[in-house]
This record gives structure tokens, C-alpha cells and sequence, in this order.
């Protein structure tokens, strides 16, 4: 069967690419690599690709808030990825991916006014750390089938609080089933600083849209792609799931089926 | 005849003459000349400005302003390390001999006689390159660099363009590397001091926290992972601090040579060039008086991002033949280089993109702005440049082209703006004979330590304060603010342990990303070893230290040290001074033995001298000499890396490697307030034949876990592995193999004799263990590790020295430098 084209949508400062079409190539799909200028350009068009992923950085060095910039460019150059999403086509945001999906109003839900922010760290600093995450089971993300509850991921951000308009909004969250993940101690429990890395509200680390084909989050899963890169791998001699690679190999297989 | 008294051209708005010339510079005198030469900040020697009024008398004309800033800035000593090139008199304690070149004869000459087929490119290129991988295809390129001077003005912008200039270096290496790693190494003041401080000066702690916050905000817009480096805390750096940074990065094999050819065009890409950075090169030449801020350069990281994307994208589309980094003296240094290796060169500056419309043609020649690189590009393949650096949104003008005429020829429009003979500037460089000293102090010649065997402190409390130490206390409030880990190669991480917060000893960086799946598991492992309280008593067994530290930490990773390439980085005082130059001496002949020794040639380095800075009350203060080595080796099998945490209790623990009672220099002396006696002495073919055997043990997967003995020796290593790894540790004291009898506690727990490793070997498979490491010398079995979470010590009499939880130790050790940053 055909690799399933995925359109990897780069801006400057983005520096996740790399790793993140590699992920995805070793599950099967084919990556392409394109310019938020090929987009304006007219050379790259959306829909002639299954998937469409954001990957992380400091697009245009973040220099305006992050994702602020690269979201702009979303909402006024790529205006068919609303329509990409409601298509059903998978759609991921890693880290400064996710905070301009949330920007350019593409989640938690697709209406394309933002509902939701991001802040500074609580710490007021850039941090780099492994989280213990726990997933949402009632989510219908199409991203997290066969995954364990309770996984591992490393984030690395310094403006990854996640703030909402309203105490109402984190209402309909729930009820849509949007929280997708939340940051959690290693016994799954919703803990402060540092299990909670950020300050985000109700720890959430990632949202869905309802529909579930849409995925943003803090975590970086190209950065678990193999046993080896977990920080316990000399400790442990096997681990059932690279929950990296397994976000990545469910967007793919559901792009072929 | 009265000599004409110039002047330097004042910061004024362009002319329309902008060639001015420094007219009756022929005519100057000797002192003229050097009252010039202060006022305009070159940093020329007499003599040296002597040879330059001879050229220009043979020229038949003055030179313009540009050219004698050309001059100035490619014979500062921070582009033609002058010190190391220049002849010696090298005086040891009375006997004195000549060294033509420090640099031919110590760390160059190891290098050239070790003859290593894998060295690929050494010391010629903007950094060393090594092969790399299995299948013949890959290259590593090398470099560590300083940014001491504009860190001590502007630590924040320093550090960022510091590690900004590493990185471009690499990407400068060859054709272009791929960068696949960063490290930083700061030494200052301890973070503490409250001391008095000279007009301008910063705290030490809000300069370390400045570069701190400098290294991260560039370096993580880079995505290159940071994860190696280290932290050194010492008063001798309140004024002077060091700030090193350094880079690997992974290129194709066909892309290490670089040919430029007559006819190419000469094209700047990347940044503007603005009034940032004048006079760069030669202000490191001058001690700091806190008056030369504009020679501070200001870094943007996306700019480099781009440029980075968009120039290993026209590597692999094969559309250039040259490319050197804009570093220090800017465009007067990067095309005069690429004229060097061509044979000349012809460049019109108005040409230039500029981000500041004043500008004077020598300032856009001088300007050390940063994100900028030169290439030789052949004229057929500019379009297709032009298209891929539009897709990055990177700019690139044409600035000239390679001639043949062995000249460098500086145009701005119609106006000739300088016009000099490469071989002036290559080989015209008189080489003065300087004086160096160097006399064992009587600290190196102690017999005993001025403190006796349990001298009313008990071990666990000098243990304690050792693990508080700023020079060996977590750093992870530090590290966490880093992103090690983007490009997802980050396999050994420089935090480990149960819970991510035990200090590794070296990071594994595993580049699939960027090599494909071709070199399967084929990995590099990056270390570094640096001691300057050793450099006080005696610098040769510092260097010596140096080196032995670094390979240690390769060897605790599973790294083929086999195979290790060096760094040097050299930061001492002026030279000047005869006892600085022949500290300096020592260190670098240190560096020869070591490299011989462990059979580890250098492959790149640099020195940074004038190190100095006037204290409150007037004083001249130098840094300690300072040298910082960076070993990188081959990791032929990521999957075999070890980390340093104990795995699981009631496994023997192993200390590879002989112990002697070596106190001077050492923590422990530092915690007593006491003077140590017995530096340190590194063997390096008994080290060697200890590392291989380990390494033997490693590759049969026979080690659970290794952790290098550094400062605070045994009792800081064990206390470190068992913290980090959550189960407890027993040692006997009596186990341990010694060099001569030694009854103290304190001695045994607390020296810092080289080449020693703590090993944690699976109970199960030890007799397999023994008989693979049987050839590392005095390999003991000197305890086990325990589920007990506890430190327990067995003195020489079979009575407990001390039984402390953990998790004391732990915090101990975790709450120096988190609190002084918080």
C-alpha cells in the first residue's frame, strides 16, 4: 500500500522537523517538508495530503508570544486547514505547533476564534523534563489506540501553561472530552510543580478536538521513537510501549484505512 | 623632524571619501606608531607595527584605514595565536631552552606523531574533524571555543553569540556539519560573593545566571541539544569569568575537503552586518576597563536557524566550493582566510547588505555582526543558491570574486578601501621572542598535608560539605534549562537516574536524524575535564589531569577511547607576564605527554589570553590558568551505554585503578582549609590499560554502572551512585588498593587520585566480570551495594567511619545551587 503523504509545515525557528519526519517514516508514512512560503506561494496546497503536522520550535523566534506569528500565517494563508479538519484528516501540534493551533483557534475547538492561551512557566524559565502523563480514555482521539493509560514523554518549553478564557471553558472540556492529556505523579495523580511542569490549568498537557482527529500537545512524542531515548532505558530491560512512536503509527494507519 | 601625531577616525556619519588614508603614517615614529596604535584599539606590538610601516614604505604609499585595521585584526592574537607560533625562551626551574613554536612542539606535534587514519581535518579548518559511524560515509566535526571577554561586559549577549559562534564554526567545518550537540562550560566567581567590585563589574552570580539565560534562549531557538558542559566556582574568576562553548556536528565524508577556485564568486549569507562587534578580535587582546562595550557582538538565533537550514540544504545540492564563518574581525577576517586558500580576492563592500545605514566601509570590513558566513560559489550555480536560501528566507549578496593575483582588494563602489599582498599578511607577522618561567612552587613539593587524620571533623560532615560544594553540587537547575534533547539523539542524558537527577558523566548522543538508518547504533560520547586548583600547584599535571579526567568519562559511558579526538582550550593571563607564559608552557607540554600517552591526538583548539581585569582597589588580577579539555569517541553501540546509578542492591562494587594519598589541590584540603600534599600524578599507559580492561567488561555487558572519582574522590562518587540509583552502598575501606600504606580514613574517602573508576557488577556473572577486566591494574572488590538506603563505611580498624541515609546526602548535594539560582 502507498505511504500516506504527510505535509510537514515549517516555519523559521522550527527544529523538531527533523526527528519528527523521521518518526513518522519509521511507521509507514511518507513526510514532505514545506515552507510557511511554499504555503503563501501557492506550491504547497493541504489537501493533497492525508496528514498535516506542526512540529516544534520557536517559529519566527516566538518573538511575539509562542506560535503567535506562525498562527497568524495559519489563519490567513491556510484557511482550507479548517476544512482539512473537518474532512477527518489527522492533524497533529507538537509544542509551538500546538500553541499556534490553539492560537489560530484550530483547538480545542475548530471554530477558528481561539478560546484558550498560553502562558510563562510558573517557574518563569524554559524547562526541560520527562512527565508522567495520563490519557484521557473517554477521548476519541484517534491517536492514542492501544496506548496504556499512564505513559512517559519528554517536554521542554517555557511557555507551556495552558490558560483558559473562562472557569466555564474548562466545563466544556470536559463534557466534549477534549482534555486529552494531563499531567499527572508517577502514580497518576493531578500533582503540582514539577509533575505538573508548567502551571497548566487542570494539568492539562493536550487537547483534542471532539471529533478526535485533531491532536495538540506540549509533550514531544518524536523524542520517544525507541527504548533508548527513554532517561531509564539502562535501568529497565524492556518497555512495552515507545508511546511516541505509537501517536505517530495510529495517525498513520488510520491515514490508510 | 617632528613626527605627525594621527588620530583614529571619529565615529562620524559616512563620507563620500571613504578611503581615507592614515597619511604621514610612513612617517611616524616608533612611539607614533604605538600611541596609534593604543588609541585605535589594534593591539599591535612595536615591532610588529615597525614591519607594517616597512611594507607600506615598499608599497610606496600610507595605508588606509582599512588596511591597518586589516593587519591589526589578522595578526591579533585571537586569529593567529601568537603566543603559541612565537619563539620561547623557556626558563624550568633555572635550566632554559628555546621553543620555536609551543604550538609545533606540544599539542600539533602529539597529533602529527600519533598519525591517526581516522583524524580526518586537524587545527587547519574552523574546527578538527574525525570519521564517524561503520560504514566510511560519515564525518564528526569538533570545536570548542571562549567567549571570555564579552562575557565579563555582557554576560547574557556573550554566551548567546558565543555558543552562536561554535555553532557556525561547525557549520563552517568542511563543506558544512550538521550541528548534533552543544556544550557549555562556565567558570565564575562563587555564586556567594558578596565582595567588593571595580566600577562596571557584575556579581558573579548575576553574571552566571546572564550566561546561563544567554546559552539557553539562543540554543534552544537553535534546536541543537545542549548536554554536555560543566560549572566551575572559584574566587580567582569574580573578574575574569571564562565562558566556553562547544559544538559536534555530523557531516557527509565527501564534504570535509573544501577547494575555492579563481573565478568563483565570493557571497555573504545569513545576517546583516551592522555597528555591532567593531574591534572584537583585538579588544581580547586588551585587558578589560570595562570601556569597549560596542566590541560586544549581538546575537539573533533564528537568523543562525536559517542560515543553518539553508546552507547544509546548498551543501547537499553541491552549490558552493568554500565556506568560512564570519567569526572575529568579521569580513576582513573570513575573506581575507578564503583569499589565503584561493590565492585572492576581490570584493566591493558597497555590496554588503547592512542593518544601520552609517556605517564606514572599515567598519562593514571590521564588523563582527553576527549569523553571517562567506562562500565560494562557482557563478553557474548562483541562481540555484539564490532559490534555496529564498526558501529559508535567508539573504545573500555577491560581494566579489576569487582572482589569482595573490592580493586582497577591498572596493566600496569606485573607491579603493584597502589593497594588500596575502603574503604580507600571511608571513609579513615578525615573531618576537618572549620569556617564560617557570619555577615548581613549594606547594607542589610538600611531603604531608598540613592536617592530620581525623582532626576533629568526621568524614560524613567533610562528606557533606564536599556534596554542598558549588564545584560538585547538582546541577540541575542548570541543565533543566536547556533543551537537551531536540533531534531526539540524546540517548545518555547528563541527568540519570531513577528520578532524572543524578550527574552523568558524559552524554551519548546517538544522530540518527541526521545520518539515516544506515550507521544503525553507532554513537558519540562528548566529555569534559577541567581542574584549575591542580593548575595552581603545577599546570603540567593539571593538563595531565585534564585528559585522564575526560577519557574517564568517556570510559563510564562505554565510549572507544581508542579512538578519542581532543580539544584544547587555554585560558590564562597575558603573556607578557614570563610567570604566566611559562605556566603556560608547562600546561601545554603537559597536553603533549597526555595526548602521547593516552595515544589521543588533538584535533582542533584555542587559546584566550589576557585574562585580566583590575579589582576594586586597582590591583591587576589574572584568571587561574585555565585549561579546558573536550574528548568526543566513538560509541560503537548506543545499546551498550551505561549510565551511573547502582541498578540494584547486593551487587559488588569494583574501584579500578591504584589509590594514592594525593590531597593537594583537592577538595578535601579546600573543605579543611588545609594545604594537601601529593598532586595527582596521571600514569597514562597504567590508565590506559585500566580503561581498556573496564571497556572490555562493558562491551560483554558485565557493568551495571560506572562512575568517574573526581573531586572528593571515592566518598563522593559512591555517595552519588547510590543517591542517584535509590539503593544504598557499603565500602571497606581496607579493600582498597594503595600506592604506599595509607592509614587515613580521610585519605582513602576523600583523594583525588587520577584514572579511578566505580564499577557496579552483576552478582550473578562477577567471576565473568573479573576474568574480562583481569588486566586493569589494582581492580578491588571494595564493597556492594545494599537495600538499606545508606552510605556505610568500614574504616582500616573493621569500626564503622560513618553510616549516612541518602537521602541527607542527596540533599546536601541538591540544594547549593538551586537555592543561589532561585
Amino acid at each position: 500500500m502507498k505511504a500516506p503523504r504527510i505535509l510537514i509545515l515549517r516555519a523559521p525557528g522550527v527544529n523538531c522537523d527533523v526527528e519528527t519526519a523521521a518518526a513518522l517514516k519509521f511507521v509507514g508514512g511518507a513526510p514532505e517538508p514545506a515552507t510557511m512560503a511554499d504555503v503563501r506561494a501557492g506550491r504547497v496546497r493541504i489537501l493533497d495530503y492525508a496528514m498535516a503536522v506542526f512540529p516544534g520550535g520557536f517559529s519566527y523566534g516566538d518573538d511575539l508570544g509562542a506560535g503567535k506569528i506562525l498562527a497568524v500565517q495559519i489563519r490567513g494563508y491556510l484557511k482550507d486547514l479548517r476544512h482539512f479538519v473537518r474532512q477527518k484528516r489527522p492533524v497533529l501540534g507538537v509544542c509551538n505547533g500546538f500553541q499556534a493551533l490553539v492560537k489560530a483557534g484550530l483547538l480545542p475547538f475548530g471554530s477558528g476564534e481561539p478560546t484558550a492561551g498560553f502562558a510563562a512557566n510558573d517557574s518563569g524559565r524554559f524547562e526541560a523534563r520527562w512527565v508522567h502523563l495520563r490519557l484521557n480514555t473517554q477521548s476519541p482521539s484517534l491517536f492514542f489506540r492501544g496506548l496504556p493509560e499512564m505513559i512517559e514523554l519528554p517536554v521542554a518549553h517555557g511557555e507551556g501553561k495552558l490558560v483558559l478564557k473562562t472557569p466555564r471553558q474548562l466545563e466544556d472540556l470536559k463534557k466534549n472530552h477534549s482534555i486529552a492529556m494531563q499531567y499527572v505523579s508517577d502514580d497518576g495523580k493531578l500533582a503540582g510543580y514539577p509533575a505538573n511542569p508548567n502551571g497548566s490549568v487542570f494539568n492539562i498537557a493536550a487537547l483534542s478536538n471532539p471529533e478526535g482527529n485533531c491532536l495538540g500537545l506540549m509533550p514531544h512524542p518524536e523524542r520517544f521513537t525507541d527504548i533508548h531515548h527513554h532517561p531509564n532505558w539502562t535501568r529497565q530491560t524492556f518497555f512495552k510501549h515507545c508511546a511516541g512512536l505509537e501517536i505517530f503509527r495510529n495517525a498513520v494507519d488510520y491515514c490508510r484505512s | 623632524m617632528k613626527s605627525p601625531v594621527l588620530t583614529p577616525p571619529a565615529a562620524a556619519p559616512r563620507t563620500d571619501a571613504p578611503q581615507r588614508m592614515a597619511e604621514g603614517f610612513l612617517k611616524l615614529s616608533a612611539k607614533g606608531l604605538s600611541d596609534l596604535s593604543r588609541k585605535s584599539l589594534w593591539s599591535l606590538s612595536e615591532t610588529e607595527l615597525l614591519a607594517a610601516q616597512a611594507y607600506f614604505k615598499k608599497e610606496g604609499r600610507d595605508p588606509t584605514w582599512a588596511e591597518m585595521e586589516t593587519v591589526a585584526q589578522y595578526w591579533s592574537e585571537h586569529c593567529r595565536h601568537k603566543t603559541f607560533n612565537s619563539p620561547i625562551a623557556y626558563s624550568d626551574n633555572g635550566r632554559t631552552r628555546r621553543i620555536k613554536s609551543l604550538f609545533a612542539e606540544t599539542v600539533a606535534k602529539a597529533t602529527k606523531e600519533l598519525k591517526k587514519p581516522w583524524c580526518l581535518s586537524t587545527f587547519k579548518d574552523n574546527a578538527g574533524i574525525v570519521s564517524f559511524g561503520k560504514s566510511g560515509k560519515w564525518a564528526l566535526a569538533l570545536k570548542a571555543e571562549t567567549h571570555n571577554h564579552p562575557c565579563a561586559l555582557e554576560p547574557y549577549g556573550g554566551a548567546a553569540t558565543g555558543l552562536g559562534g561554535v555553532v557556525r564554526d561547525v557549520l563552517a567545518a568542511g563543506l558544512g556539519a550538521k550541528p548534533v550537540l552543544a556544550t557549555d562550560v562556565f567558570c565564575f566567581g562563587r555564586p556567594d560573593d558578596r565582595g567588593p567590585l571595580p566600577e562596571g563589574a557584575l556579581p558573579p552570580l548575576s553574571g552566571l545566571l546572564s550566561a546561563v539565560a544567554g546559552v539557553g534562549d539562543y540554543g534552544n531557538r537553535l534546536g541543537i541539544p545542549l548536554a554536555g558542559g560543566g560549572l566551575w566556582f572559584e574566587d580567582g574568576y569574580r573578574l575574569t569569568p571564562l565562558v566556553f562553548a562547544g559544538c559536534a556536528g555530523i557531516l557527509p565524508r565527501w564534504a570535509v575537503g573544501k577547494k575555492a577556485l579563481p573565478g568563483d564568486l565570493i557571497v555573504a549569507a545569513g545576517g546583516r552586518t551592522g555597528k555591532d562587534g567593531i574591534h572584537g578580535a583585538t579588544f581580547s587582546s586588551a585587558e578589560l576597563d570595562g570601556s569597549a562595550h560596542a566590541a560586544v557582538q549581538i546575537g539573533h538565533a533564528i537568523n543562525e536557524k536559517k542560515l543553518l537550514d539553508a546552507l547544509l540544504r546548498a551543501r547537499d545540492e553541491k552549490l558552493y566550493r568554500f565556506v568560512t564563518d564570519c567569526g572575529a574581525g568579521g569580513f576582513s577576517c573570513a575573506v581575507t582566510e578564503l583569499a589565503q586558500a584561493a590565492g585572492g580576492a576581490r570584493v566591493d563592500l558597497e555590496k554588503a547588505p547592512l542593518k544601520a545605514g552609517d556605517l564606514e566601509p572599515w567598519e562593514i570590513w571590521l564588523s563582527e555582526s553576527q549569523e553571517r558566513v562567506v562562500l565560494a560559489v562557482p557563478p553557474s550555480s548562483l541562481r540555484a543558491l539564490e532559490k534555496v536560501f529564498a526558501a529559508a528566507s535567508c539573504e545573500i549578496a555577491v560581494l566579489g570574486e576569487i582572482t589569482r593575483g595573490g592580493r586582497i582588494t577591498v572596493e566600496y563602489g569606485a573607491a579603493r578601501v584597502a589593497d594588500l599582498s596575502l603574503d604580507f599578511l600571511e608571513n609579513g607577522l615578525p615573531r618576537a621572542e618572549r620569556k617564560a618561567v617557570w619555577k615548581t612552587p613549594k606547594a607542589a613539593k610538600a611531603a604531608k598535608p598540613s592536617f592530620k587524620s581525623g582532626a576533629g571533623t568526621r568524614c560524613a560532615d567533610i562528606l557533606a560539605q564536599a556534596l554542598a560544594h558549588p564545584n560538585v553540587c547538582s546541577r540541575e537547575s542548570v541543565v533543566r534549562r536547556y533543551d537537551y534533547e531536540v533531534q531526539a539523539g540524546t540517548v545518555i542524558k547528563p541527568l540519570q537516574g531513577v528520578k532524572h537527577d543524578g550527574p552523568g558523566d558524559a552524554c551519548v548522543i546517538w544522530p540518527r536524524a541526521a545520518v539515516g538508518e544506515s550507521e544503525g547504533f553507532s554513537g558519540f560520547a562528548l566529555a569534559h575535564g577541567l581542574n584549575p586548583s591542580y593548575g595552581k600547584i603545577d599546570p603540567y599535571w593539571m593538563a595531565m589531569a585534564c585528559v585522564d579526567e575526560a577519557l574517564r568519562n568517556l570510559v563510564c559511558v562505554g565510549a572507544d577511547i581508542s579512538q578519542t579526538a581532543l580539544l584544547d582550550n587555554f585560558c590564562w593571563g597575558s603573556p607578557d607576564n614570563p610567570e604566566v607564559l611559562g605556566s603556560l608552557v608547562r600546561a601545554a607540554l603537559g597536553c603533549y605527554d597526555a595526548a602521547k600517552g593516552f595515544e589521543a591526538p588533538f584535533v582542533s583548539g584555542k587559546d584566550s589570553l589576557f585574562n585580566e581585569a583590575k579589582d576594586a582597589s586597582g590591583k591587576n588580577v589574572a584568571a587561574p590558568g585555565t585549561l579546558l579539555i573536550t574528548a568526543a569517541a566513538p560509541v560503537r553501540d548506543v545499546r551498550k551505554s551505561v549510565t551511573m546509578d547502582v541498578k540494584a542492591p547486593g551487587n559488588p562494587l569494583y574501584l579500578a585503578g591504584w589509590t594514592s594519598a594525593d590531597l593537594a589541590g583537592s577538595l578535601c584540603a579546600e573543605i579543611l582549609g588545609a594545604q594537601g600534599a601529593g598532586l595527582p600524578r596521571v600514569e597514562p599507559k597504567t590508565a590506559l590499560k585500566g580503561f581498556r580492561a573496564v571497556l572490555a567488561a562493558m562491551d560483554k555487558g558485565l557493568v551495571l554502572s560506572a562512575h568517574d572519582l573526581s573531586e572528593g574522590g571515592l566518598a563522593v562518587a559512591a555517595a552519588e551512585m547510590a543517591f542517584s540509583g535509590e539503593f544504598g552502598l557499603r565500602l571497606d575501606l581496607d579493600a582498597i588498593a594503595c600506592k604506599g600504606v595509607i592509614y587515613s580514613p580521610e585519605f582513602l574517602l576523600f583523594s583525588e587520585s587520577p584514572s579511578r573508576i566505580l564499577l557496579e557488577v552483576p552478582a550473578d556473572r562477577e567471576a565473568e566480570f573479573v576474568r574480562a577486566a583481569k588486566s586493569a591494574p589494582a581492580l578491588r572488590c571494595v564493597g556492594r551495594t545494599i537495600a538499606n538506603p545508606v552510605l556505610k563505611v568500614k574504616g582500616l580498624d573493621g569500626l564503622s567511619v560513618m553510616e549516612e541515609p541518602i537521602a541527607a546526602l542527596k540533599s546536601h548535594w541538591q540544594k547549593t545551587l538551586s537555592e543561589a539560582l532561585s
